[in-house]
């Protein structure tokens, strides 16, 4: 090829629309990220395969001290409780254990994982509504704190309590009105209407389970911080209570996790980044509330975070490639990208950040991005302005560290490898691409049907 | 194909139709067809023009020339005769 040619980028026309604002897209997204701490996207790719999930130690530890913190410059007893749903590949787990983060787990699944990780019995929060018997015999055994969701579940535990002639360490789930609407009542016992009174003399009177904790989970990607004020407000209420009336120490508050981490949701004007309370906001919301409740010196509850996305969201980054770009009907183009979202859920709430991976020059497209499935719901953008993105060019979408790596879905394609972009400097590969054979591996073919013949 | 007549293409890629009052962006490339379209250059001639000058191939012309000359009929700012 001669040098003397100059470099060819698909000719591009646009409509100006003046005077409108543009909703769609921010200046920065067009910036090429050809790097991620240290490490080359491409070769990442190359190395990995595309698409590939990858995840920032730097970051990981980095948001975990800034969280960690804003709460301790202000309060005295925090924990920070590693919410397993949010991201649970044990190297991920492993991270915010070294950083000191207890497990938090809303199944028997994860509460294996976090006790195979090593995670004391009693340093394993058991949230959730569906704890089995042999979940509960587990977590009485360990001393695990069991944090009960509704009366069918602290009768029972009540009965495995006698059964096992154990004492277990218990807090009850507690919902209420944060004003924040819808508010989530399905979970825990109501404070407003008794219901967690209720549950609260049950357990005392009933002698039978130690209570040694209050918890609450107001909801998930939340942009408020004054309704973890109301929160921490109504269980610093019902634990000033229970002193009064029982004269028994509650041990902990436990907030739950739902802030906002730097995502932008669909629909919103301006990117996550800009709107996102910091951790400073809310520590300061939920500290003073606590701080001002009326509890002596020497009763202060321990706090309890069980801080989710807010702490891994943007430590991760799908890496992936555009298979081909189409012109629709209506004039639209359209990127066809490697990646669909049975591997990115988050796409269905958020409008993801994407960045071209190699450098353009600055004129851009309005582009719908889709995934490679062949089903009409995989949309990954419906609108983003991008550089035109020609065949095998690679992309990096921001912020998807929690929930894709768990809610993820095997379909149609095998779900990406997962790499550790460690501090040493080194890529780790911390969940290999999946195979045929992972699978098949817990398909079961019937006698009968082995064989076929296709005339 | 032909642009329409009256439209006013500036060096630095802006692109005005007086009939409507739009106006345009465009990159370096597509001025650079633009103008090629306005001088009468045919659709031939353009191709030929941007495998010499630019670093491409055939195939990756022939789908973008396709798509652009797509892209001008639905911006409404060709007329065919
Ligand atoms: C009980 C409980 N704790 C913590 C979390 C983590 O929430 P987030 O990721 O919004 O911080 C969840 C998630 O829904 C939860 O249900």
């Amino acid at each position: 090829m001669s040098n003397k040619k100059a470099l060819y980028e698909r000719p591009l026309i646009q409509r100006i629309n003046t005077g409108l604002m543009n909703k769609f897209g921010t200046k920065t997204e067009y910036a090429p990220v050809t790097h991620i701490d240290t490490f080359s996207v491409k070769d990442l790719i190359t190395q990995y395969g595309s698409p590939v999930f990858v995840l920032s130690e730097r970051t990981i530890r980095n948001t975990y001290k800034e969280a960690n913190r804003a709460f301790k410059t202000r309060y005295l007893k925090v924990q920070f409780a590693w919410s397993y749903k949010t991201n649970y590949i044990n190297a991920i787990c492993n991270i915010f254990h070294q950083e000191g983060s207890w497990a938090e787990v809303v199944s028997g699944f994860e509460y294996a994982k976090a006790l195979k990780n090593g995670v004391p019995g009693n340093r394993i929060i058991f949230n959730g509504p569906d704890k089995t018997d042999e979940d509960l015999r587990s977590a009485i055994s360990n001393n695990s704190p069991i944090h009960i969701d509704h009366l069918d579940e602290l009768y029972r535990l009540t009965e495995l309590a006698v059964e096992m002639n154990k004492r277990p360490n218990v807090a009850i789930r507690v919902n209420m009105d944060t004003g924040i609407y819808p508010m989530w009542d399905r979970f825990g016992f109501n404070y407003e209407n008794g219901q967690a009174w209720d549950a609260i003399n049950k357990i005392i009177l009933g002698d039978k389970l130690e209570l040694i904790g209050l918890h609450c989970h107001i909801g998930t990607f939340m942009l408020s911080p004054s309704a973890y004020a109301t929160a921490a407000y109504k269980l610093s209420d019902l634990a000033l209570g229970i002193k009064q009336k029982f004269n028994k120490h509650i041990q902990y508050i436990d907030m739950g996790g739902g802030f906002a981490s730097k995502n932008t949701l669909k629909g919103s004007f301006l990117p996550g980044e800009d709107t996102s309370p910091s951790f400073d906001q809310f520590a300061e919301a939920i500290c003073t509330a606590l701080l001002n409740a009326g509890f002596t010196d020497k009763d202060l509850p321990l706090l309890i975070l069980e801080t989710g996305r807010a702490l891994i969201d943007e430590a991760g980054y799908l890496l992936g490639s555009v298979i081909a770009n189409k012109r629709l009907a209506d004039g639209r183009r359209a990127t066809i990208l490697d990646f669909g979202v049975n591997i990115m859920f988050t796409s269905f709430w958020y409008n993801h950040k994407i960045s071209p991976a190699q450098e353009f020059s600055s004129y851009t497209e309005d582009t719908v991005m889709y995934g490679p499935l062949c089903m009409n719901i995989d949309v990954i953008r419906d609108h983003a302005t991008l550089p035109p993105l020609k065949k095998d060019d690679h992309v990096v979408v921001h912020t998807v560290g929690a929930y894709n790596m768990t809610q993820w879905m095997q379909f149609i394609a095998m779900r990406p490898a997962v790499v550790l972009l460690g501090i040493d400097g080194k890529t780790h590969l911390i969940r290999k691409r999946e195979t045929l054979e992972n699978i098949e591996m817990n398909e079961v073919m019937p006698e009968f049907l082995k064989d076929f013949k296709i005339s | 194909m032909n642009l329409l007549k009256n439209l006013a293409i500036s060096d630095t890629g802006f692109v005005f139709n007086p009939a409507t009052g739009d106006s345009f962006s465009v990159n370096p490339i597509g001025l650079d067809i633009l103008k090629h379209l306005k001088d009468g250059k045919s659709e031939n001639e353009i191709r030929k023009h941007l495998l010499e000058s630019y670093q491409t191939d055939k195939e990756t012309v022939e789908k973008d020339l396709y798509d652009f000359f797509k892209m001008l009929d639905q911006l409404r700012l060709t007329e065919h005769d």
